[in-house]
């Protein structure tokens, strides 16, 4: 019987709470200790449900474990061992115990059996993540609380849904949902507003970028891919997931082409890339879920290492804008090579880890016939080398000299970004270890000379675009305006007006009340007054008048 | 005045223009050689990946640019508006 001891996302929750206590030597050893616990109970995570317990009159399946909830489990204890090496000379102590708590999370919805542990680890999740972002500091506050104004109304959706889902089916079970019913339509959006999917993805771009240079690294990894594994598992085969990913993706590679922040070009990338993913469930066949897993798998790693280049560039040069960026591969070799790779990487070049998933998702719509899909995706693959694979390295380590001389980074950074530079080789070059680890069985062989070419030849010609075209690539001074606009300007000049309107209203109404209160207030005072008709006092006279007055009118009414 | 680093210097950035241009032609003349994998009829046409790949890009930059110009505001746009 395995206990919740062997719970790989408990074993980093609690290693966040001592890591918040320890310092030094003792801190570092549970930093990186506790996520490779975690890598290696979730390697050997036994199938089926491990560890039950009773709630309200429900059955929680607190760990449960599959070949996918593995498969995640492992990518984001591995995310979380190597964030943590990158990230032990943050300053902040609040950061890594927050980030850690927040892998802990987005593991423990992987190995969720049920909707109500899945809910619990969400939560948590959405806590850890905006405690990552607060860390950052006073500039980062605005955007983490616009952050969690979105998670928090993703819960409340979620939460609504599977209230809904129980009622209606009498089952908490965690399994795969048809869009019948309005509570999976609820579960659904909550789900996808985590993977950062149109209308509500801006808070991603919008937060991402102002968490440290370090906390960015964690913050790419959990959510958005905790979103695709949960639409994996209860939404595969969703039609409607094709064209929310296929718009996720154009999405991603418009507004990265036009922005100017290097990590906010690399947060609309995850967009993208999630997008693929997104795409991939919603085609459903094995191929297809077997891909969007595997580039889940990859995702982590190549974007997280971009993020450590860019998180390296940060710190060693406090500039975050390309305009103000350029020739730094002159001073950090090293980081720019490592960056280099990951962009090789997210562009699927052959012999890096992209080309080993994502194809398999573009596989999946050729083996289905669907032509459109498929040719968006070989554009949407073009367009990734343009947004991610060149634009990010060539504007921050080439284009024009900056000026800046700036030494590598720190030596736990720099094994950090060889570690994962190695992976990203690694897989790419033998993906059988990751293809063993995938959902289903795989029937699929990457390296074929023509996929090879075409792969080359799309990829290269795309680069040749970039080159030609850079003058309509140079950098401005500029944000792209997106939806959060509207609940940043538009509902808070709505608000601002109503409220000023409302102010008006209400000191005109109460001009009118207080008049007529003083005007009350002298009537009752002129008949209860001292002075007024009704406190002074009465002749019996006059009682008896009114006496007769009232038996006459009882009289007239009687006979009436 | 240090001397530029070879990376940066004209002539080196001719060299590797060439090399570039002779890698993408590489890329499709390879093509006369390697089994095609044909799935639906438009990848029949010679180089498809090729000018494909160009011109998705192309559009891609041409369709960024054009919402750039109703979408673009200067970075303090929000920051601003907070004061």
């Amino acid at each position: 019987m395995t206990s919740l001891f062997a719970h790989p996302g408990l074993v980093l929750i609690a290693g966040a709470l001592a890591v918040a206590w320890l310092r030094g030597g003792a801190r570092t050893v549970v930093a990186l200790g506790a996520p490779l616990a975690a890598v290696v109970l979730a390697w050997n995570a036994p199938d089926g449900v491990a560890v039950q317990a009773r709630f309200l009159d429900y059955e929680l399946a607190l760990f449960a474990t599959d070949k996918l909830s593995r498969l995640f489990a492992i990518i984001f204890s591995l995310m979380a061992f190597g964030g943590a090496l990158f990230a032990l000379n943050q300053k902040s102590r609040l950061e890594l115990p927050a980030a850690l708590l927040y892998a802990g999370s987005a593991i423990g919805v992987t190995f969720a059996g049920d909707l109500v542990t899945v809910f619990m680890f969400w939560e948590l999740m959405a806590i850890g993540s905006t405690l990552v972002v607060w860390s950052a500091g006073r500039t980062a506050y605005a955007a983490s609380l616009r952050y969690l104004m979105i998670h928090l109304l993703g819960g409340v959706l979620l939460m609504a849904g599977i209230a809904g889902h129980v009622a209606e089916f009498g089952s908490i079970a965690f399994g795969r949902m048809m869009l019948d019913s309005p509570s999976h339509w609820l579960i659904l959006a909550g789900f996808l507003i985590n993977a950062g999917a149109p209308p509500l993805s801006a808070w991603l771009p919008d937060a991402y970028p102002e968490a440290s240079w370090s906390g960015t690294v964690f913050l790419s990894a959990f959510t958005t891919k905790t979103a695709v594994y949960v639409l994996l598992r209860g939404f595969p085969g969703t039609d409607l997931l094709v064209y929310i990913g296929l718009f996720m993706i154009f999405y991603g590679i418009v507004y990265a082409l036009l922005e100017n922040d290097m990590r906010r070009i690399l947060a609309y990338s995850i967009v993208n890339q999630v997008g693929f993913m997104v795409t991939g469930i919603g085609i459903g066949t094995e191929m297809a879920l077997n891909g969007a897993a595997a580039h889940a798998f990859t995702h982590i790693i190549y974007k997280a290492l971009l993020l450590m280049s860019a998180g390296s560039v940060l710190l060693m040069t406090g500039k975050r804008k390309c305009t103000d960026l350029g020739g730094l591969f002159q001073s950090m070799p090293l980081t720019a090579a490592c960056g280099i790779i990951g962009a090789l990487s997210i562009s699927s070049f052959p012999l890096t880890s992209g080309f080993v998933s994502k194809s398999m998702i573009s596989q999946a719509a050729v083996d289905l016939h669907l032509f459109y899909v498929w040719i968006a995706l070989a554009a949407a693959s073009a367009g990734v080398f343009l947004h991610a694979g060149i634009k990010f390295p060539w504007f921050v380590f080439y284009q024009k000299d900056s000026g800046l001389r700036p030494p590598e980074p720190p030596l736990n950074m720099r094994i950090a970004m060889v570690f994962f530079s190695a992976l990203c080789i690694g897989l790419g070059v033998a993906p059988g270890p990751l293809y063993d680890l995938l959902p289903y069985a795989v029937d699929y062989v990457p390296y074929t000379g023509a996929h090879v070419v075409t792969q080359l030849q799309l990829l290269l010609f795309s680069g040749l675009a970039f080159f030609v075209m850079l003058n309509f690539l140079k950098r401005t001074l500029t944000i792209t305006l997106d939806v959060d606009w509207v609940y940043r300007v538009l509902l808070t000049d709505l608000t601002r007006i109503a409220a000023g309107g409302l102010a008006r209203a209400l000191a005109r109404s109460q001009a009118v009340l207080a008049d007529r209160a003083a005007r009350l207030g002298g009537r009752l005072y002129r008949h209860h007054g001292p002075e007024g008709v009704l406190a002074r006092t009465w002749p019996t006279g006059s009682m008896a008048l009114w006496a007769m007055v009232l038996l006459l009118g009882y009289l007239l009414l009687y006979y009436l | 005045m240090e001397q530029k680093h070879w990376l940066t210097r004209p002539e080196t950035i001719r060299r590797l223009w060439w090399i570039f241009i002779a890698i993408l032609a590489a890329t499709v003349v390879a093509e006369f050689f390697i089994a095609h994998e044909v799935h639906f009829s438009v990848e029949a046409i010679f180089g498809f990946n090729a000018w494909y790949g160009f011109l998705a890009c192309a559009a891609l930059i041409i369709f960024a640019k054009a919402l750039g110009l109703v979408l673009k505001k200067p970075d303090t746009y929000y920051e601003k508006r907070d004061d």
